[in-house]
């Protein structure tokens, strides 16, 4: 089939001043966009520049304040996602919403018509999958999927409405570049027959490569409309950010000191079905070094982050070191008295309690660590809130944390200013060994550049930091050594500078060195 | 003498049967109603009066039904519609409950009810002891049955059943996806109230044909416990149903025996065996997680607010 009608022809879609009040904040305002058919239209923005709101509004998920919307020329109210499917619009999201406890095929059922027979879905679900080259078990449960194939379910989902523009927001944050490489062909595909894709990401290499025109969004506004082929990441990225972000500056490799953390043949069953379990993990940290743990989501990072930091201890107690005492089986306390700090990856919940002060959640993480500056009166613990606001605010001027009032609650902060607020908790105290995991995501350019600078200059004055990651341009920015945890294990790890692109993603996706590269090896 | 114990165990068992299914439909839907014991009650009150009033068994039961419907809409517009804390609304409804259902009682304290006369198949029931223990039967039993199979059917075969058990397993999804999440709780505990107000009537027209007091004396939150006892599968509930049935029954003859042999079993030990069987299967059953999860409803008493 094809859509296409020449480039001359009105736009598939179009909005025209579209605006998204909440309160009196616009988190889009006055937005004008025109897709074409058979484009690959990039929509481009920092966190927080207005994008999710803005797809939100075209799927029919938020109704927006004022504007239009324009469907093939003529004017549109999308008053829910099952009128936007009506439509021709097909939605991919970025948080899958997918139910765990049913089947691949249940899940793509609820959204079809109900007329239409489960046996049917299966079936349809499977030749199209097969089609597309996005292999799927129509009864498997998708509690038992990986991020990857849950992706496709909805892919597979949005196809089988026959949409005539589908819409994926931020695809590849989850996938392996070999994943995200199959699923820009399957784009390919939809384009040559005709369809249009609205492409949501931050990722500028990626969209330099598969789209044909971008839409620039920083607070809530367009920024630009360009031909990203054209445009180099750093022109993009100065639409994207308003101004150069500050490039991070490291200086040529120091001396190495003494082995900080020794993590020797450590081996942890999973704590749940859902966990990867930790086969054999060896690494050694030393001090000015920074081991960037390079992964996709679910490979046991989370898993790593709770041996190392004590969350969980293990079994065996000379299995970790961290300033050559074996630690193993000591608490989160117990290591963080040795000169040791962990930033785990959920702000949300467990970095930080949202819904309490600054000052509070400074005193949480280090109320055992730094009792003779936060605490009082022996026995009773007395809070000394003079010291604890004082640190606050020296940390909060330290990583230019902005915020409104002095001592606001957690959630109030943005993603980006949340984060640089809880990594600086931990960098006010020095410490010697200090384990990050994911410490930008979902941040904006200017604070993850931030904490980027910081953690290497934590290094450079003699700590041993340990970063576990998804984002490979954040790895190959901070690394000393870079280590890939793939279901369970870690690599070797190899120096950063003799790494590539390619050979990461490879590691990644479970092919280590030692075997032959087998070109479907890379599917999960 | 064993058809009489086995005649009982079901009178005893279907009312715990009716009002876990309805639980059962209500948590699938993402919904912990723990007024379970309120709704009844006052299902077994409204029976009872309106079987008084009209000498007709079958208007007491639509008024149980009804009853008991209508009351769990109390619990739905506060717990869906005002987000109340879902918990917190079940313990008021059924201390509400259990003090409104005296004051329509009252009147009628000490009156001989009316009993819902079984329904005797002929030709089946005349097969040895199945047909006396099958088939000659009231209609509540035959209807406690019935929906045994059709919510089965529905939860797991038709397309209703799926959305419904869609937005238990997550609202935000469900919502996403264009399902009316709040319309369907709403009649997901409406259903819920109208199966336990069909247990109470079936205490106050089978069971024992009158009006006590807290006549429904904790039956409500065995029947919560059977919903978990069951890991939300209707079958489960049904065989789980007569299981604690069974339990209840054998308590009483146990006593006697014991009695009669000079050995002391405080009752409460045994009535608190079905609690104590749902720890242990809840001990089993949740160190297989993955079994678990796919089963129990993942947003179980989560309030839900629509972003607009």
């Amino acid at each position: 089939m094809t859509l296409s009608e020449g480039p001359a022809a009105v736009p598939l879609l179009s909005v025209r001043g579209l605006t998204k009040l909440f309160g009196s904040f616009a988190a889009c305002n006055a937005i004008d966009l025109d897709i074409g058919s058979g484009e690959i239209h990039a929509l481009l923005g920092e966190n927080g520049a207005g994008k999710s709101t803005l797809v939100k509004m075209l799927f029919g998920v938020l109704q927006p304040s004022a504007g239009q919307i324009l469907w093939q020329g003529a004017p549109v109210t999308i008053a829910s996602p099952g009128e936007a499917r009506h439509l021709g619009i097909g939605m991919v999201f970025q948080h899958f919403s997918l139910f765990e406890a049913l089947t691949v095929a249940e899940n793509i059922a609820l959204s079809l018509d109900p007329k239409i027979s489960l046996a049917r879905i299966s079936d349809e679900a499977a030749s199209l999958s097969k089609a597309y080259g996005l292999p799927l078990d129509p009864q498997a449960h998708v509690a038992d999927l990986s991020v990857g194939e849950r992706q496709r379910i909805e892919i597979v989902r949005a196809l089988l409405q026959n949409p005539k523009l589908i819409i994926l927001d931020e695809p590849t944050s989850v996938l392996t570049p070999q994943e995200a490489d199959r699923l820009f062909e399957t784009l390919f595909k939809l384009k040559a027959e005709g369809r249009s894709v609205l492409y949501i990401s931050h990722r500028l290499e990626e969209v330099r490569r598969i789209c044909d025109r971008a839409t620039v969004l920083r607070h809530g506004k367009v920024t630009g409309a360009c031909d990203p082929k054209q445009e180099t990441p750093a022109s993009l990225a100065r639409m994207m950010v308003g101004s150069d972000v500050a490039e991070v500056h490291r200086d040529n490799a120091a001396a190495l000191g003494d082995i900080c953390v020794e993590v020797s043949n450590l081996s942890v069953p999973a704590r749940t079905p859902f966990a990867v379990s930790l086969k054999k993990i060896t690494m050694k940290v030393r001090a000015g070094e920074v081991l960037a743990i390079a992964g996709v989501a679910g490979n046991g990072q989370g898993e790593l982050f709770d041996a190392l930091s004590g969350e969980y201890p293990v079994a065996e107690d000379e299995a970790i070191r961290i300033r050559g005492k074996a630690v193993g089986r000591t608490g989160i306390n117990g290591r963080r008295l040795l000169g040791a700090g962990f930033v785990p990856e959920e702000r949300h919940g467990h970095a930080a309690v949202s819904a309490m002060a600054l000052s509070d959640n400074l005193l949480l993480a280090r109320s055992q660590s730094d009792k003779k500056a936060f605490l009082s009166g022996g026995a009773f613990s007395v809070i000394r809130f003079d010291a604890i606001r004082s640190a606050t605010r020296r940390i909060c001027e330290a990583m230019d944390v902005r915020k409104s009032g002095e001592d606001p609650q957690a959630g109030s902060l943005s993603g980006g200013n949340l984060q640089k607020f809880i990594v600086g908790r931990e960098l006010d105290r020095q410490p010697s060994v200090l384990v990050v995991n994911q410490p930008t995501w979902g941040v904006d350019a200017g604070a993850a550049s931030r904490i980027r600078q910081a953690l290497i200059d934590l290094a450079k004055s003699g700590s041993a930091v340990v970063v576990i990651s998804q984002d490979l341009d954040e790895i190959f920015e901070v690394a000393t050594n870079i280590a890939v945890i793939s279901e369970g294990c870690l690599s070797e790890p190899h120096p950063a500078g003799t790494l590539t692109l390619e050979r990461i993603g490879l590691l990644m996706g479970g092919v280590h060195e030692s075997h032959s590269v087998p070109e479907a090896a890379n599917a999960h | 003498m064993f058809e009489a114990i086995l005649l009982t165990v079901i009178t005893a068992s279907t009312p715990l049967v009716l009002a876990a299914l309805g639980e059962l439909v209500t948590e699938r839907s993402g919904v912990l109603n723990l007024g379970v014991e309120g709704m009844m009650i006052i299902g077994a009150a409204c029976a009872f009066v309106a079987a008084q009033l009209t000498g007709s068994p079958y208007i007491g039961i639509l008024a149980g039904i009804f009853g008991g419907g209508v009351f769990s809409l109390l619990f739905g517009f506060l717990t869906l519609t005002l987000v109340a804390n879902q918990v917190a609304t079940g313990l008021a409804l059924t201390i509400l409950g259990l003090g409104l259902s005296g004051q329509i009682g009252e009147a009628f304290v000490g009156q001989p009810g009316i009993k819902l006369q079984p329904i005797v198949f002929p030709f089946l029931s005349d097969i040895p002891f199945f047909g006396r223990v099958l088939f000659r039967q009231d209609l509540i039993f035959y209807v406690s049955i019935a929906l045994v199979v059709g919510i089965n059917w529905f939860l797991f075969r038709s397309r209703t059943g799926l959305k419904l058990r869609a937005i238990g397993d997550s609202h935000a999804s469900a919502h996403a996806l264009g399902i009316n999440v709040i319309r369907t709780r709403y009649l997901a505990v409406m259903f819920g109230g109208a199966c336990a107000g069909l247990a109470g009537a079936q205490l106050s027209l089978v069971y024992t044909p009158q009006w006590v007091e807290n006549m429904s004396a904790g039956r409500g939150w065995i029947a919560l416990a059977l919903v978990v006892f069951a890991s939300w599968r209707p079958w489960r509930i049904l065989a789980g149903g007569y299981l604690f049935g069974a339990v209840g029954i054998g308590q009483l003859h146990a006593q006697i025996v014991a009695q009669n042999l000079g050995i002391v079993i405080p009752s409460q030990f045994l009535s608190a065996l079905p609690y104590a069987a749902t720890i242990v299967v809840l001990i089993i059953i949740s160190h297989n997680r993955r079994t678990t999860l796919i089963n129990t409803p993942a947003a179980l008493g989560k309030p839900f607010v629509p972003d607009r």
